[in-house]
């Protein structure tokens, strides 16, 4: 019955290319930490199963679309990775000239692999894992113009989505917990401050180009100790920050040069500058297989003394089967060059048939130095296996 | 009567001989390396001026132990005017990379431009056009076999001329330029009154033959363009093959270079 429907909609359409489609996947996902906890109530394992839904629907001869996408994780042993998100929710329109946009989405800004200094729109959806490569939904209208100099992009950031935080029975969390009703806000508005961005992009031959502006509620939050009923606690406080920012990437050969860097200037404390930089190196059909291995180093530096990535040089490399299943392996070191704490991350995908893949993380704080800002995290090595069902 | 008739015969050949000989010398290069050019540049005019094509492939792998699995995925070309063809191709099955899209400008010279955009991660790659001998998803044909076929990413030599499955061909032996490709050389056979490209043998780095392609179901599209249904990938060393099954082409769809940028990438679906 409702095929018919959709398919008579389908004839209805005619000439006009017309799409709509929900897709999406469930996650089963597995955690085995190596090292006993440092706090009670933390377990050694954990089960959780995470699903995400997506419905696009195009219209008006492809030039307007509708995106809904939705996600939502359970956790076997915690609550604090418990959450569901409207990842995006949006209409697009193309014009003659620009594109708008109005409603939730999720924006990528950045080259490195190592760190995503400029991708500054979403904020971090930090339950889902450390990498900060998970993001929550953010609510704009945003226009692109496109021409032969390049690409602007203008934002206006309706209203701040706060990150999410672990919970006290979560591993891989701070030594304090974040307790949420504390949060403040530099600005009056407090999470309602609408921010501003904006991004101009061009490919210039080997060289792709971003520059990046934002003016609003800082997506990174200074943490504040506080006490409540004899408990310690930390209290987030997001300032208002301007941030001036760069990517760029030349692409030559075998090489591909990459660097972010960012100047942040605090609207009530003084400005500092961050940067993550470096080259990649491919060594194409290794040892005549049809196998190709990346190598590559980048060096993260930030001006305060206790930022992730403050001197830090981090080797890694990327070994890419080509075969039917897509196998995939990226390893990483990442060494502060100050102390002698180290970070290491072991990722791997393989297909195992149309629709079902299996992706798996190690990852390992070694020699962690007190003053370091991964010291929380010790005793936190962990494995993950993660199965996906696409349907 | 009689002796004009007396007269044709005697001087038709000689005539023929004469044209023969203005022909091969005027239409076909006198080396076979002129020759060889000539017929590429030939092939590729023939197909000059359909502006845009969009079409859906579906992508078996077989291994030698004839198990098999199909990909899907959906193609889109803009013609160029001066340089090589834009292309984009957005995967539909497997599903772990649905959405998954390879945006590529092709260039005459240097190497090409290509973008990787990453649904899951809303991500747009610069990735190097360098590894054209690899893969393309896993499959026996590379990136640079299925890449826009410009007419200066290869010198040329003619060879002879052969009759393949019924029809007279044109035999060359075209070499790439660029020395990142996987290959010394391939050997192409072109139908004679089509200009389309019927078989390719490919040699490896070390001149030993590595696959052949068969390129068969060709339809003509618009009075003038060639396109085939079926490319068949075998490669004589693994015992693997590769079926292309193109289906649903459409021409001059009205796509521009708007529709090829990392900012349209991004909108794939």
């Amino acid at each position: 019955m409702k095929k018919s429907i959709v398919f008579s909609t389908l004839l209805l359409a005619g000439v006009y290319s017309f799409a709509s489609e929900i897709t999406g996947y469930i996650g089963l996902e597995g955690r085995g930490f190596l090292d006993n906890p440092i706090h009670e109530n933390q377990k050694n394992n954990s089960l959780s199963t995470s699903l995400s839904l997506e419905y696009f629907h195009d219209f008006e001869d492809d030039n307007e679309r509708i995106v809904a996408t939705g996600y939502a994780r359970k956790d076997s042993s915690t609550d604090g990775r418990d959450h569901f998100d409207i990842s995006e929710l949006y209409w697009w329109k193309g014009y003659d000239d620009f594109e708008l946009y109005i409603g939730v989405r999720k924006v990528f800004w950045g080259v490195t692999e190592t760190s995503h200094l400029v991708d500054v729109i979403n904020s971090s959806d930090s339950v889902e894992n450390i990498d900060g490569e998970d993001k929550l939904g953010q609510p704009m209208v945003s226009l692109l113009y496109e021409q032969d100099w390049g690409t602007v992009e203008l934002f206006s950031l309706t209203g701040f989505r706060e990150p999410t935080y672990l919970g006290a029975n979560d591993r891989l969390r701070s030594e304090l917990i974040v307790e949420k009703d504390l949060t403040t806000y530099e600005s009056s508005q407090e999470e309602k401050h609408i921010d501003f961005a904006a991004r101009y992009s061009h490919v210039l031959g080997d060289l792709d180009l971003g520059l990046i502006y934002f003016n609003g509620t800082s997506r990174e939050a200074e943490y504040n100790k506080k006490s409540v009923e004899g408990k310690d606690v930390l209290a987030a406080h997001y300032n208002q920050v301007e941030i001036f920012g760069t990517d760029i990437q030349l692409t030559k050969g075998d090489y591909l040069w990459k660097l972010e860097a960012t100047h942040t200037k605090p609207k009530s404390d003084s400005s500092y500058f961050s940067q993550v930089g470096g080259l990649e190196y491919t060594f194409v059909g290794l040892a005549n297989s049809d196998a190709d291995l990346g190598i590559f180093m980048e060096y993260q530096f930030d001006e305060r003394d206790h930022a992730f990535g403050q001197n830090d040089l981090a080797l890694g490399t990327r070994l890419v089967l080509n075969d039917t299943q897509s196998t995939e392996f990226i390893g990483a070191v990442t060494q502060d060059l100050d102390n002698k704490t180290k970070f290491i991350s072991l990722e791997a995908t393989r297909r195992l048939t149309d629709t079902w893949s299996i992706e798996s993380e190690l990852r390992v704080f070694t020699s962690v130095d007190s003053d370091d800002s991964l010291y929380d995290l010790r005793e936190d090595d962990y494995l993950q296996v993660l199965f996906k069902r696409y349907f | 009567m009689l002796s004009l008739h007396q007269n044709k015969k005697i001087t038709s050949p000689v005539i023929t001989a004469l044209l023969v000989g203005l022909l091969s010398s005027f239409a076909f290069g006198s080396t076979p390396e002129e020759r060889g050019l000539e017929i590429a540049i030939e092939v590729d005019k023939r197909d000059n001026g359909y502006n845009d094509s969009t079409s859906t492939l579906e992508m078996i792998l077989g291994n030698k132990y004839g198990e098999s699995t199909t990909r899907t995925m959906r193609n889109k070309t803009l013609e160029q005017p001066d340089d090589g063809d834009k292309s984009q191709i957005t995967f539909d099955n497997p599903r772990d990379v649905k959405g998954t899209s390879f945006l590529s400008y092709t260039h005459k010279k240097g190497s090409d431009d290509q973008w990787l955009y990453l649904p899951g991660l809303k991500r747009v790659k610069r990735i190097s056009s360098s590894n054209k001998s690899g893969p393309f998803m896993g499959s026996e044909f590379a990136f640079e076999d299925i890449s826009s076929q410009e007419v200066e990413k290869y010198t040329y030599k003619y060879l002879k001329e052969e009759t393949l499955n019924g029809r007279d061909t044109y035999v060359l032996e075209r070499d790439p330029v660029d020395p990142k490709s996987g290959y010394t050389k391939q050997n192409v056979w072109i139908d004679k009154e089509r200009y389309i490209a019927m078989k390719i043998d490919f040699y490896d780095r070390k001149s030993s033959l590595l696959k052949t392609l068969t390129i068969t179901d060709y339809k003509q599209y618009l009075d003038k363009f060639w396109r085939a249904d079926k490319w068949e990938m075998v490669n004589h060393q693994t015992g693997k093959t590769t079926i292309l099954n193109y289906s649903k082409w459409n021409f001059k769809t009205g796509l521009k270079d708007k529709h090829f940028t990392k900012n349209s990438l991004k909108r794939s679906r």
